[in-house]
């Protein structure tokens, strides 16, 4: 019995201890300055279709400081495979980026994974959320889950910006 | 020879390509005096064989590496309601009509299509208005559509990141 017990409060304290430490990694966000050590590197979760288009637009305003950059992409996903390749080989720096495929629906457990490393103490990854445009008054699935973990989450419409404070609105950005 | 480019983007959407070329909807064209049609299909099994459609020049694909040639040759090009052919046509500066799937669940799309309806950048309609639409639309009230600012994302970034 006092095993059992035992046992219980483990996990329990355990569950504790991830919740304080994924708070502080979700706090720590805003002082964390990875581009002030040098070259800033990207892992880039692209969509099916219109998302991997607005997402390569985004890309392509980023200056040289950010390498190298890698691509994850669905594997059923031969076009956006061609889009990125085009646009990589169009930039004219050093291209350092890799492309890397797993199952569709990647953005949320990358994300989790990159929370993970934070709670273990590893490394902070930040996370960059922006909302496609075609979101006007209503968040994705993957942006209501996101919004309160991501360190710095776009929305592209004020209707959103209104309605979820903690974003950051620019106007339409892709 | 003024053109409408029909695009459907990755989807399928056998509804509105069905619809364009029933012979109302191809008189309606004819009778604003377009006189070629485009259509790109994407995953739809309603493939058209070229010039299968009498009264008007008719040519159907179903891919291509990039529409962005036949939206330049385009004076109106009629979209389902996917935010990467809206921009690209909005961006070529073409008159846009977009047609909502409403078969789609959840349909998001539509709220887009309604918010840059709103701003006067596109007029919307549905399958089973889209011949009434070609009627009587007014295209001379759409107002350009300025591209989007990728470069405020960057500087944003930049800056937060603490990038030299």
């Amino acid at each position: 019995m006092a095993v059992l017990e035992g046992a219980v409060f483990a996990i329990l304290l355990t569950c504790l201890l991830v919740i304080i430490r994924l708070y502080i990694v979700v706090k720590t966000g805003p002082n964390y300055k990875p581009g002030a050590k040098g070259p800033v590197a990207v892992l880039v979760v692209a969509g099916s279709g219109g998302h991997t288009t607005e997402i390569l637009r985004l890309m392509e305003s980023l200056s040289a400081a950010y390498t190298p950059r890698h691509y994850v992409i669905a594997d059923t996903d031969r076009m956006s495979e061609e889009k990125i390749c085009t646009f990589e080989s169009s930039r004219h720096f050093d291209s350092e980026s890799q492309v890397l495929c797993n199952g569709p629906g990647t953005c949320v457990p990358l994300c989790v994974a990159g929370l993970l490393l934070g709670i273990l103490g590893m490394k902070k990854v930040l996370l960059v959320y922006v909302e496609s445009i075609c979101r006007v008054q209503t968040l994705s699935l993957t942006g209501k889950i996101l919004y309160p973990l991501s360190d710095y989450f776009f929305v592209q419409w004020s209707s959103l910006r209104d309605k979820y404070p903690k974003s950051i609105f620019l106007g339409r950005i892709v | 020879m003024k053109t409408v480019f029909v695009t459907v983007g990755t989807t399928s959407f056998d509804e509105l390509i069905e619809s364009i070329t029933s012979p109302e909807t191809v008189q309606a064209l004819k009778a604003r005096g377009y006189e070629r049609l485009v259509l790109q299909v994407g995953r739809g099994s309603l493939l058209p064989a070229a010039d299968s459609c009498p009264h008007i020049r008719l040519q159907a694909y179903r891919f291509k590496d990039s529409i962005a040639e036949d939206i330049k040759q385009a004076d109106l090009v009629i979209s389902h309601a996917g935010a990467g052919s809206c921009l690209e046509a909005l961006g070529a500066g073409k008159s846009l009509l977009v047609v909502v799937n409403d078969k789609l669940m959840n349909n998001h799309q539509l709220e887009m299509a309604r918010q840059l309806h709103m701003d006067s950048h596109l007029l919307y309609c549905t399958c089973s208005t889209l011949t009434q639409t070609l009627r009587t639309m007014d295209l001379s009230v759409l107002q350009p559509f300025l591209p989007g600012q990728p470069k405020n994302f960057a500087n944003f970034l930049d800056k937060a990141l603490g990038v030299q």
